[in-house]
């Protein structure tokens, strides 16, 4: 069997994009770095009683009673177990992952929608993406932006993507056949049709793929701590490496404090809508 | 005037449409197209005119090329070749502009599961038409209120359309196709969904509707009652061709061929013929200045035992019958005016078999059917009354 040097080549474009697009990755990373900054630096600048009061609210307004209280417990379990810092370093990683998946994926989500080519190309990619295991999107991601929040996001964004990507595409989809003929039966344009209809209709789908985006992402955020994206991942290594059993506890139940409430919030706002 | 008219309208599903014509030309049919060449055909030449004000139905069953065809009316499915004209416009050759300005102005369709839109309210949905139009908010609001209340729904305005039932939902689909007020309707199957109760319901609230709207309405169906019932005029299709266009009267009494003639055979024809279609001609009758001995001839020649007398000017006067005519001519006497019978039954051309036929347990005679001027237009005897209920001839043999 010939053996084919796949491996090779990657490393060989990988090298070539680095040197060649070197300017380019030099923006991307100085942008993602000031909106990471300016969460962090907002979220850890706020007092944490004033962030768990004002995350409460939502969450009675949004998921109720219930919630509100866990959300309240939650969060000043993690205050006592002084990784309040930490968590709030994840959050802003989590918040720019998420905010950059939809700002490409809502838009691509929409192009697959209406064209079968582009669903048809589009579909492997997102394929790929997902079932690499997430690792490997580490090393390339150090080669373009070093070592620090900027990889961890990237490699987060491309591992995260994917949810809401396809199911923007399918809730749209979905939105029944005679709707859309009732709509162009009116003279609706292709815009309004999107705006005014197909978005609206496919919304409860829209925000369960947006709910799975948030929570991979916070998946990955830790995995990223290795190389060096900080946060709660990086309490988790640390516990690993060193084998700080107690650590790499509190690291971990404060990943699934924060994912929960994030999870029952972001799931309530398409119930919500719902609802009407 | 004609509103809608349609010209050798072909709508053909497959990878090379337009060559397929020429072989329905030549008379290759839809199974034929589909095994030779692997192509679907929707609709195979269909031509008709619609006339303003008019509801033209057309009826079909499932695959009968029905929804294709009304779907072609607004170019939802763009035709394969063949005009659609709207008051005299073509708009087959309209570019996406002038195509939409016309489904916004002219023409508006309400849908068989009446797609509304679940996240808006009952008067948003109505008022969509007008709101992709960019009507005012204020424009809107108030024409949604003022159609709901034509179609019933009063008080709704604010509810969600999962919280109405399905009739009441087709009210507010039927609502938002008359909020932009067009002037032709198309209705793709409009009341198939509903309970059968409620869709008589629906037919007669459309029937009253129109005679106040004048919309020109063309009604997809394939159930034959509601086609009798709604249409001024029916198009029976089959495999994507028009088989028969009439009125009701029309295709119940000369089905154009045995695919027709099958179809109409289970209907309820005293719910559907009308006086003038049995009524016999009135060769049977006399003038009251003819005289006795006139009246009792034309009877014994057509042996009967009584005879319909009219005026000059052909307006019916009564009735006599042969005994007192012959008591006349014994006594001597010749005029007819005397012993006129006035005690009986008329009806007027437009009333249902369905009407008549008790008024045969109230007269012996046959009844007269007049105009409004009292015109003697026919006569319908028993006999014909029921002939033309089981469908034989037309009653007119």
């Amino acid at each position: 069997m010939i053996r084919l040097p796949i491996g090779d080549y990657v490393e060989r474009g990988i090298d070539w994009l680095t040197v060649n697009l070197a300017p380019f990755f030099t923006g991307i990373k100085e942008g993602l770095s000031g909106i990471i900054n300016g969460f962090d630096f907002i979220f850890n600048g706020i007092p944490f009683f004033i962030t768990i009061a004002i995350l409460a609210v939502i969450a009675w307004r949004l998921a109720g009673r219930g919630t509100a209280i866990f959300t309240v417990i939650g969060l000043l379990l993690i205050v006592s177990m002084n990784l309040w810092k930490q968590t709030m370093e994840t959050l802003a990683l989590v918040v720019t992952a998420t905010l950059i998946a939809l700002l490409l994926g809502l838009p691509l989500g929409i192009w697959m929608s209406r064209s079968d080519k582009a669903n048809g190309t589009i579909r492997p990619i997102l394929d790929f993406m997902q079932t690499m295991p997430a690792f490997v999107y580490l090393i390339p991601a150090v080669y373009f932006f070093d070592l620090g929040e900027v990889p961890g996001a990237v490699a987060t964004v491309i591992f995260a993507m994917p949810p809401v990507v396809r199911l923007t595409s399918l809730g749209i989809r979905q939105v029944p056949v005679d709707v859309v003929e009732a709509s162009k039966a009116f003279g609706a344009t292709s815009g309004q049709l999107l705006w005014k209809v197909q978005i609206p209709m496919a919304m409860p789908t829209i925000l369960a793929g947006l709910n799975q985006t948030i929570l991979l992402s916070l998946s990955m955020v830790v995995i990223s701590a290795m190389i060096g994206a900080g946060g709660l991942g990086n309490v988790v290594l640390q516990g690993i490496t060193q084998m700080k059993m107690g650590q790499g506890f509190e690291g971990g139940l404060a990943v699934v404090i924060l994912a929960m409430v994030i999870d029952r919030i972001t799931q309530s706002l398409g119930k919500a809508r719902k609802k009407g | 005037m004609t509103k809608v008219e349609i010209k050798n309208l072909y709508k053909i599903f497959g990878a090379t449409p337009k060559k397929m014509i020429p072989f329905l030309q030549e008379g290759e049919t839809k199974e034929s197209v589909l095994k030779k060449y692997k192509h679907s055909v929707g609709v195979n030449d269909a031509s008709f005119a619609v006339e303003e004000g008019e509801i033209f139905v057309v009826m079909g069953l499932s695959g009968s090329g029905k929804s294709t065809l009304i779907r072609c009316l607004n170019r939802l499915i763009e035709p394969t070749s063949g005009q659609v004209m709207i008051d005299g416009e073509n708009i087959v050759e309209f570019d996406a502009e002038k195509l939409r300005a016309v489904r916004r102005k002219k023409i508006a369709m309400v849908f068989q599961n009446f797609a509304l839109l679940p996240h808006r309210t009952v008067a948003e949905n109505v008022a969509f038409g007008l709101e992709i139009q960019k009507e005012d908010e204020a424009v809107r609001r108030k024409k949604a209120v003022d159609m709901l209340e034509i179609v019933g729904l009063k008080g709704y305005e604010n509810s969600y359309p999962s919280q109405l039932s399905g009739g009441m939902q087709q009210r507010v689909g039927l609502a938002r196709a008359l909020a932009t007020s067009p002037d032709v309707l198309l209705m793709d199957e409009a009341f198939s969904a509903l309970d059968p109760l409620i869709r008589k319901g629906m037919q007669n609230e459309l029937i009253s509707l129109q005679r106040r709207l004048k919309k020109t309405i063309i009604f997809i169906t394939h159930d034959l009652d509601e086609a009798l019932k709604l249409g001024d005029r029916i198009a029976i299709m089959k495999d994507g061709v028009i088989v028969q266009i009439g009125t009701p009267e029309e295709i119940l009494s000369n089905p154009a061929n045995e695919y027709v003639r099958k179809f109409v055979q289970g209907v309820n024809r005293s719910k559907v013929l009308t006086a003038s279609s049995i009524m016999r001609d009135t060769d049977t009758v006399i003038t009251v200045t003819g005289g006795a001995r006139l009246a009792l001839r034309q009877m014994r020649e057509a042996a009967i035992s009584s005879v319909y007398v009219t005026d000059k000017q052909g307006r019916l006067l009564g009735l006599v019958t042969i005994d007192d005519v012959t008591q006349l001519i014994r006594e001597g006497k010749d005029d007819l005016s005397g012993i006129l019978e006035k005690e009986i039954c008329t009806v007027g051309p437009d009333v249902l078999v369905e009407e008549i036929l008790p008024l045969f347990l109230k007269t012996k005679y046959p009844v007269a059917v007049v105009d409004s001027e009292n015109t003697l237009l026919g006569l319908i005897f028993k006999v014909s009354a029921l002939a033309g209920i089981v469908g034989e001839g037309n009653g007119n043999d």
